[in-house]
Parts: C-alpha cells; sequence; structure tokens
C-alpha cells in the first residue's frame, strides 16, 4: 500500500512541477518581441495590403492576444475562459499554429507517438548496451577490453550527435543498405498501421536509436563500472569467490545487484539529455518527430505550436522521471521512508 | 670523513634513523596543498597531455590570425569545394622544402562538377612569414605578416575550400577563438549562478533551500536542447555577431547552474555543522564572509572539476545551436557555424573536408573530459 500512497505523492509532484513549467514555457515563447499576427499586421500594413490585416486583427482577438499577458496564459492553459469560453490546454485544444493555418493538434497528430518510440527505442537501447559493456569493463578492469570499451565510450561522449548521424548513415546505406532518413516509407505515411509498416518502421529505426542513445549508453556504462568497482572491492565478494562460486554467477548476484540502484535512479538525468538528443537528431535526420516541428515553430515565431512542443517534450521526461522515481523504490525499500517525509 | 682501514669511507656526522624517516614524511605532509594535488595529477598522464593541450590551445588563440594563412571570410570565387592540397617536400627526386603544386578548376561538363587539376610540373615553395591579408594581433594591433601563406598566384587550402571558397583551415582556427570561448564564458555564468544559489540554500536552509531546492529539480528534469533552442530563438536577428555570441554563452550557462548549485548545497549542509564555522560565527563574522571565507574554499578544487567537465557540453551545444542555424550566425565563424555546410549527405559524400571542423570538436571535447577527469581523481591527495 506504501508504494501506492508514494506513486500518488509523485504523480501529484509531477503535476506542480508541470505547473511551474508551463509558467516558464509561456515566458519562453513569448520573449521575442511582439508575435506572429502583430508581426504579419506590421508586414502587412508596410507592404500596402489592408486586406489581410483585418483577418489578422480578427485572429488577434480571436486568440486574445491582444489581452494582458498573464490573461493570455490564463486562456492557454484553460484556466479562464478566453473569447470562447474554457477552451485551453487542460480542455485538450492545444491552440492554432498561425504557421500552417491548422489547429495544433493537427500538425503534430502522427509525430507525437514517433516521437516517444524513438526515445523509448534509445532508452531500451541504452540499458541493453551499458548493462553488458560496464560489467564487463568493471570486471576485467585494467584489460584489453577495459580499454577498449573506454575508449569508445569516450568517443561517443565526445562526437555530436549530427555527425554520428551522418557517418552512421553514410556507411550504413553503402554496406548494409539501410535506408536514409524518415522514419518509414514515404509509401506508409499517413496509411492505417499494418505490419508492414511496423516492419519498415522498425528498419528506420536502427540508425536514429543507436545516434540518440550513444552519449547516454557511454555515460552510464562509466558510471556503472564505477559502481561495480567500488563494489568488488567490498568483503562479501571475496568470500563469494573463496565458497567457489563461478564468477560470472557472483558477479550477477550480488554486486550486480547493489551496483545496479543508482542506474534505475540515473533514468532521470537520462532522459532530458536524450530527449534533447532525439530533437537534434530528428532535425538532422528528418524523422517525422517532434523535433523539426519544434524548430520551424521558433523560427517563425508560431508560438502556440512551439509552446505545446516544448509542454509535450517536458511532459515526456517528467513522466519518465516518475516511473524511474516509482520503480526504484519498488527495487530498494531503503528509499521509500525517506522519500515519504521530505 | 673517516677512512677506515678496509678502505671504506665513513661520515662523522653523527645518524639518527629515527629522525630521517621523520625528515621525509615532515616534507610530504607539510607541502602545500596545490603541490601534492600537482604530484598525484602528474602520473595522470592522459589528464596531463590534454591539459597541457588545451592550455597551448587557449594560449595561441590570440594569435591565430597569425598563423591562418587566409582572413576567414576570404572568398576565392575561382576555387569553390577545392579539395585539401597536400603539402610536399621533395620533386622528382630533389628536394626543396615544404612546397605544394598549384591546382587549377576545370569544369567537368559530364558530371557538373569542379575538377580540381595539380600542375605536377610547377612546384611551388610555401613563403614563412609573408605578407597577407590583415588581421588584429589580441584584437588590437594591426599586422599583415602570416607565419606561411599561399605562394604567389597559387591558392593554399591544407584543408580543402568551403562552398565559397573560403580556406577551411584558416576557418578553423578562426573558429577555435569562438568555439573555445563559448565554454569558458558559459561556465562562469553557470558557476557563478550555482554557487550563488546553491551557497544560499546550502548555508541559510530552511524556507530558501525548499525553494531553491524546487527550482533546481524543475530545471534539471527539463530537457535543454529545446530550452536552448527557445531561448536562442529569442535572440533579435538585427543583434551584431558579438552581442549574438556573448548571449548565446549565457544562454549556455543559464541552464547548467543547477547540476553545480546541487553539489555545491550538498557540501554546505555537511559543512556547515564543522566547529570552525561556529567558531567564525561566534567570532562575528557574516554570513557572507563565512561562505567566502571558510566554506568556499574548502571545495572550490571539486568544484573546479566538475566545471571541467561541464564545459564539453557548452562547446557542444553551441555546436548544435549553429549547426540547427540558431547559435552564432554568418559573419561570425565557429564549428558548428562551418558544419553547418556538412549538414547533408550529399556533402559529405562529394566534399568530405567540409566536415573536417568534427575533429578539432571531438578532440577538445575529448581533452576536457580526459583533464576533469585527472582532476578529480587527484583532488584529494591526503586519500
Amino acid at each position: 500500500m506504501a508504494i501506492l500512497r508514494y506513486s500518488f505523492y509523485r504523480f501529484g509532484t509531477m503535476l506542480l512541477t508541470l505547473l511551474v513549467v508551463s509558467v516558464l514555457v509561456f515566458v519562453i515563447i513569448n520573449l521575442p518581441p511582439g508575435d506572429y499576427l502583430s508581426n504579419q499586421i506590421n508586414e502587412l500594413k508596410a507592404s500596402g495590403q489592408s486586406a489581410g490585416v483585418a483577418k489578422a486583427e480578427f485572429l488577434r482577438k480571436e486568440y486574445a492576444l491582444d489581452r494582458a499577458l498573464w490573461e493570455q496564459y490564463m486562456i492557454w492553459m484553460g484556466f479562464m475562459p478566453g473569447p470562447h469560453g474554457f477552451s485551453g490546454m487542460i480542455q485538450g485544444n492545444f491552440g492554432w499554429s498561425f504557421e500552417f493555418d491548422r489547429p495544433v493538434s493537427d500538425i503534430v497528430g502522427d509525430s507525437l507517438w514517433l516521437t516517444v518510440l524513438v526515445n523509448m527505442a534509445a532508452v531500451v537501447f541504452v540499458y541493453a548496451t551499458a548493462l553488458p559493456l560496464g560489467v564487463i569493463a568493471a570486471a576485467k578492469a585494467r584489460t584489453w577490453a577495459d580499454y577498449t570499451s573506454a575508449f569508445v565510450g569516450y568517443l561517443g561522449l565526445a562526437t555530436p550527435n549530427f555527425l554520428l548521424a551522418l557517418i552512421l548513415y553514410y556507411y550504413g546505406r553503402k554496406y548494409l543498405d539501410i535506408p536514409i532518413g524518415g522514419l518509414m516509407d514515404p509509401a506508409f505515411e499517413g496509411q492505417p498501421m499494418s505490419w508492414a509498416k511496423i516492419q519498415s518502421v522498425l528498419v528506420h529505426l536502427i540508425v536514429p536509436t543507436i545516434v540518440i542513445g550513444t552519449a547516454g549508453a557511454s555515460a552510464m556504462m562509466q558510471r556503472l563500472r564505477a559502481n561495480m568497482l567500488d563494489e568488488l572491492g567490498k568483503p562479501y565478494v571475496e568470500t563469494a569467490i573463496a565458497k567457489g562460486m563461478s564468477p560470472s554467477r557472483m558477479l550477477a548476484k550480488y554486486p550486480l545487484r547493489v551496483a545496479f540502484n543508482p542506474f534505475v535512479a540515473d533514468i532521470g538525468n537520462l532522459l532530458p539529455s536524450m530527449v534533447s538528443g532525439s530533437v537534434l537528431v530528428s532535425v538532422v535526420m528528418g524523422l517525422q518527430t517532434i523535433g523539426p516541428t519544434l524548430l520551424t515553430a521558433l523560427k517563425t515565431q508560431d508560438m502556440f505550436l512551439s509552446g505545446f512542443v516544448l509542454m509535450f517534450v517536458a511532459l515526456l521526461t517528467l513522466i519518465g522521471t516518475m516511473i524511474s522515481d516509482i520503480l526504484l523504490v519498488m527495487l530498494d525499500p531503503r528509499i521509500r521512508y525517506e522519500g515519504r517525509d521530505a | 670523513m673517516t677512512h677506515l682501514p678496509d678502505g671504506r669511507f665513513v661520515d662523522d656526522e653523527p645518524y639518527d634513523p629515527q629522525q630521517s624517516i621523520l625528515e621525509l614524511e615532515r616534507r610530504d605532509l607539510d607541502a602545500p596543498n596545490w603541490l601534492l594535488v600537482w604530484r598525484k595529477f602528474r602520473t595522470h598522464k592522459l589528464g596531463l597531455v590534454s591539459g597541457v593541450f588545451l592550455l597551448l590551445s587557449y594560449l595561441l588563440l590570440p594569435f591565430m590570425g597569425f598563423i591562418a594563412p587566409y582572413s576567414p571570410n576570404y572568398r576565392n570565387a575561382d576555387h569553390l569545394y577545392a579539395p585539401p592540397q597536400s603539402v610536399r617536400w621533395v620533386h622528382e627526386g630533389e628536394f626543396i622544402g615544404p612546397f605544394i603544386y598549384p591546382i587549377t578548376a576545370e569544369a567537368d561538363l559530364e558530371t557538373f562538377q569542379w575538377k580540381f587539376i595539380p600542375d605536377e610540373s610547377n612546384p611551388l615553395r610555401i613563403p614563412f612569414l609573408c605578407k597577407g591579408d590583415s588581421y588584429k594581433l589580441f584584437g588590437l594591433i594591426e599586422s599583415e605578416t602570416h607565419l606561411f601563406c599561399a605562394p604567389e598566384g597559387a591558392t593554399l587550402f591544407l584543408w580543402g575550400s568551403d562552398r565559397l571558397g573560403r580556406d577551411v583551415f584558416s576557418r578553423i582556427l578562426y573558429g577555435a577563438q569562438l568555439s573555445l570561448t563559448v565554454g569558458l564564458i558559459g561556465i562562469s555564468v553557470s558557476f557563478f549562478l550555482g554557487i550563488l544559489f546553491g551557497s544560499i540554500a546550502g548555508y541559510l536552509g530552511g524556507k530558501t533551500d525548499w525553494l531553491i531546492n524546487r527550482m533546481i529539480e524543475i530545471l534539471r528534469s527539463l530537457p535543454e536542447l529545446p530550452l536552448w533552442l527557445a531561448l536562442s530563438a529569442a535572440v533579435p536577428s538585427n543583434w551584431s555577431p558579438v552581442a549574438v555570441f556573448f548571449i548565446i554563452s549565457v544562454i549556455l550557462g543559464i541552464l547548467d547552474w543547477p547540476g553545480l548549485a546541487r553539489s555545491v548545497r550538498a557540501k554546505f549542509l555537511s559543512l556547515r555543522e564543522e566547529e570552525y564555522v561556529r567558531a567564525a560565527e561566534m567570532m562575528g563574522a557574516s554570513s557572507a564572509r563565512v561562505i567566502r571565507r571558510h566554506l568556499l574554499p574548502n571545495f572550490m578544487s571539486h568544484l573546479i572539476a566538475s566545471a571541467t567537465l561541464s564545459i564539453p557540453a557548452m562547446i557542444l551545444g553551441e555546436t548544435a545551436l549553429s549547426f540547427l542555424g540558431l547559435g552564432l550566425r554568418a559573419p561570425a565563424v565557429s564549428w558548428g557555424v562551418m558544419l553547418n555546410d556538412a549538414q547533408n549527405l550529399a556533402s559529405i559524400e562529394l566534399y568530405p573536408w567540409t566536415a573536417i571542423p568534427m575533429l578539432p570538436i571531438v578532440v577538445v571535447v575529448l581533452a576536457f573530459n580526459f583533464l576533469g577527469d585527472g582532476l578529480r581523481d587527484s583532488l584529494d591527495p591526503y586519500s
């Protein structure tokens, strides 16, 4: 039961955090001087086209851009009735994209679940590679296995993501015939789910997953190695060896379990950087995730669109962190009591 | 000195074995902290090499104009996308010192590309300490002398030229000036904010601590890059390159401080209870003085190590922002701005040298990582 109560508590703090984040996001999207429509009005006036001005003025009223900033925020979030009653984020109305002249929910559509998919695949990749490599590096410390994995890890940390993407695409295409760009064959875009579509998505996912995951995997591998080395020096390891346990069984049974806790907790650090990486990589690789949308929205000052994308990205990391926190409490009973008191 | 009958020499000075051992230990124990740190750091070879490399790179920054043969925005319209020219020493079995073969561009009418054909009968020596484009040493002293430049009537593209016929090698050198300092300015901002908030939270505790802690948690849980993008999208496009450069470095630093503040706070929480802090307080020292004089010096070195480790993130951040077109802008030269040219596969395949700026990025980031690791390992000399 305690775990349930902790989950509720954790969910509550997440909502509060999200509220603060929404204020932050709103401030950030309003930082550039003026807004999309007033800029457009100025432009139209300057070029002497008065026909468009009336429409833009109308839209300004429609989206309450002529009100005070705090009122705009309340209307955007749906805490206060706007020109059309309560209709904001919490009511599921994500606003209007001026650049594309369509509702925001229309534009992001498919890219939402693709973003989630790409990031989940990257997390799985990080754990699947960092775990064995970290353990091997620690168990065979100061041998060539350790040095090679450390070297690869450092290289992974130091190479900018987008370069890795270009290089992998180039060689992937040349030698392995991996398709370039996008997350699925263009033929499947907008098509309903089918087995062929899923296959196409999976093949396209290979390179992005590696690219997004590499930096996180190298960081995590190094940390796991350090944790494992700390544990390997402890007396219980000596006891296990002395009583004749096989080394691999001993590793998996004792030190790994202790070294594993920080590993799970680390997802809180891992996720933000991973989502960051996926935004950048998506732009370079032309993935149909939310990244390219964010970039165009920011460049054209399409504030509702960029605001929604920023909120979504934040929500994604917050949910991920929450899940990892709850998992951690389930794994390690010592943490629960601290968490509730604090 | 006594000469013994069996031929040995013996020192007459009184000898106390105990004392000489004590003396040795005493010298070690009394050595200043920095000496102990240095001794330990010296054994960390990779860190040492990286440190020397970084020191040299930063010291050379003001002299980049002298080393680079061209000015960063000089366009050679006849040599667009020229491949790297290799420096040779021996021409037809005869040693003539460093020279190049001049290249001329010819249009290939089948592929519609420029082809560059070296004239192998005409070796041209590279002149040293010669006159070229004017530049400013330290940004102050006007000069025209370059370490080496292109031979008369030929070009010298050590690492090729880019889309507009600008020398990639020179641009990388100039780009280092911005790309390397972005990290330093960013880290100073983050250092200042991190220590300020971390020490206030850790020393005062209570409500302030709670508030700052929540702030740290929220900022840490957000993905950095989208926020960086959003903030730099807000930089007005009519600002001068210098102003843009400063604001971008500040933006990079603004989102980095929470990590630092957290470790500062944790240290303060444990150090706050020490006797010497209470003693200082009883003598009437103000909070600011206690923090500055008694607490901060305790873990400054630790902070420097962690700062070293977070500079690479900023260098990579600047690269990413400029690469996406939201960071530094065109007349300014940085590695990220240069890589903007290498954005698509076609240019990597046809003109691989436009991706050369990735090498200095990887090397510098690796060097900072090794240096930081070395510092971290050696900062606790008593362990």
